[in-house]
């Protein structure tokens, strides 16, 4: 089909559908919820996204974080402390998949423990533990196998490869996440139900008018296209209103540096600012799959 | 679309036994029908045939059936008992898309009109072009013809609630037949207009029926039937008693 020809196909094809619109008196209660649903629907999609992509940021950096660390802690009697370290040091050296071992200096372990026992702490009157952070290559290091020699070697080591509380963080993180899609899919519920129930009541409204489409020969394909096309264009605007505002609200959550703990990732990042856009055509979709069902069920129930 | 197609006018009309053979199949045939509302029976064992090119009037006191044995010809109601048949097809048996397509075939002029009070006048008589998927802006000298023809050129813009009663069975008129329909069908098209204008709606009638269209008018008007003689050959089917009988071979 030539661009000659299908330019005036379309344009004969838009003067169809307005001519099937005009035949459909506009009900307007209906257009008002409807476009209303979409868009506070849309509004709560675009929060529940983010929260879903965000939680799923959240779980890939626990999971690659704590994943490539571990911890080794070395008690021991003062006499034996350095002796121990160095041997832990040693035998971390000779070990395969430890990209790096670093022996936390007495001003780190302050630092660390500022927040529970204050900045003036005098580290060296104290029997505290020796702290050495590894860091692993991509391939991981054998833990087991590393406690064994440790225990043979450096009685006073602890290895803590943090899976105890790493698997609990990642598995709520990943439950936020399948929270986030669950809520997107509970919207969208909810959203079919109300445009139905909008559809039923336009079509209940105009049934004097499908009566009068039918004897002059209108088919229940015609009708209902009439309704699915005006109640698909509304969710469009409501729910393209709709992720507008939720997009500007999402925006205008605190920054990171603002902010702490798990709210600061509750935004879009980098590409994730285009997945709203899906949501306009979305809400769409279920429109037009709302208004369709209820309508050729409506019709067929008024035959 | 066209409405003035000449067409061969036949008059071979019965109102009981099928059509035999050599001659052309009757465009409606009620076989038996029994039709009840409520479980009280409003028509009994009627059987009709109307032929191509045919004119019937069907009379009858009120509430007697005559505006249930139209909407039986066109599939708006179901039979309790018995067949009918338009074009040659058992509407028991057509889904509800294909009785849609039927009636493009069959112009109804409804005694209560039944338009779309917020379109024009225009727009309800090209109703039927529109939900076929016809462009009505292509079919402007037509409907313009079709306006003059009954009259109703200045009103055209006009909505139906705006029109005299004598305007709205002639606008229904016009959309009746806007899809040039082989049947025409009218419940009691004069029902609320002074005599001129039912004289003037039974003109259009009979040179509709001289274009070879089939004729029905359901009416309690016998006057009107006794003006029809001296322009058209007309059957007239009377139903009293839940039974339909043929009143007369002629007027």
């Amino acid at each position: 089909m030539s661009a000659q020809t299908a330019a005036p196909r379309l344009l004969s094809r838009r003067a169809e559908i307005a001519r099937a619109d005009r035949v459909v008196p506009s009900s307007g209660h209906t257009a008002t919820l409807t476009g209303f649903a979409a868009f506070a629907m849309a509004f709560l999609a675009v929060f529940a996204l983010a929260l879903a992509l965000a939680a799923g940021r959240l779980a890939d950096r626990w999971e690659a974080t704590l994943a490539q660390t571990a911890t080794i802690r070395v008690s021991a009697p003062p006499e034996q402390m350095d002796v121990q370290v160095a041997a832990v040091l040693a035998i971390l050296s000779t070990t395969p998949g430890i990209a790096e071992a670093r022996l936390l200096s007495l001003e780190e372990q302050r630092a660390l423990l500022a927040p529970w026992l204050g900045p003036d702490l005098p580290l060296e009157a104290l029997p505290l533990p020796r702290l050495i952070e590894i860091r692993e290559t991509p391939e991981g290091f054998d833990a087991e196998g590393l406690r064994m020699r440790l225990r043979a070697e450096a009685p006073g080591a602890v290895l803590d490869d943090h899976t105890r509380w790493r698997r609990p963080l990642v598995v709520a993180a990943e439950r936020l996440r399948l929270m986030g899609w669950a809520a997107l899919g509970l919207i969208g519920a909810a959203m079919a139900a109300m445009i139905t129930l909008a559809a039923q009541a336009a079509l209940a409204a105009n049934a004097g008018v499908i009566a009068v489409l039918r004897l002059v020969g209108a088919r229940d394909a015609w009708i209902a296209r009439a309704f699915v096309r005006r109640f698909t264009l509304r969710a469009l605007w409501g729910a393209g209103l709709g992720t507008l505002a939720g997009v500007g609200a999402v925006a205008a959550l605190p920054p990171v540096a603002e902010a702490g703990a798990f709210l600061t990732g509750l935004s879009f990042s980098g590409l994730h600012w285009l997945a709203p856009l899906g949501v306009p055509p979305l809400a769409a979709l279920v429109a037009f799959l709302a208004t369709r069902i209820a309508a050729f069920a409506v019709l067929r129930r008024v035959s | 679309m066209s409405i003035a197609t000449p067409a061969p006018l036949r008059h071979d009309c019965t109102d009981t036994a099928p059509t035999s053979s050599g001659q052309a199949p009757p465009l409606i045939e009620f076989r038996n029908i029994t039709h009840s509302y409520g479980g009280e029976a409003l028509l009994e064992d009627v059987s009709i045939s109307l032929a191509p090119g045919s004119f019937h009037f069907l009379t009858g006191p009120s509430g007697a059936g005559k505006t249930t044995v139209l909407r039986l010809c066109y599939g708006e109601l179901t039979p309790t008992r018995g067949t009918v048949s338009v074009f040659g097809q058992t509407l028991g048996s057509l889904s509800r898309d294909t009785i849609s397509l039927m009636r493009r075939r069959i112009g109804v002029v409804h005694q209560d009109c039944r338009f779309l009070d917020h379109l024009s006048v225009t727009e309800n008589i090209a109703l039927p072009l529109t939900v076929a998927g016809r462009d009505p802006d292509a079919h402007a000298d037509e409907l313009n013809e079709l306006l003059a023809w009954v009259g109703l050129g200045g009103q055209a813009g006009d909505r139906p609630p705006s029109l005299s009663g004598g305007e709205r069975q002639r606008a229904a008129l016009a959309r009746a037949v806007i899809m040039s329909p082989e049947m025409l069908l009218a419940d009691e098209p004069t029902g609320n207009v002074d005599w001129e204008m039912s004289l003037r709606l039974l003109a259009l009638l009979v040179e509709l029926n001289r274009l070879g269209k089939t004729i029905l008018i359901a009416t309690h008007d016998l006057a009107l039937i006794r003006a029809a003689k001296p322009q058209v050959s007309a059957r007239v089917l009377r139903i009293a008693g839940r039974k339909l009988t043929l009143a007369g071979a002629d007027l």
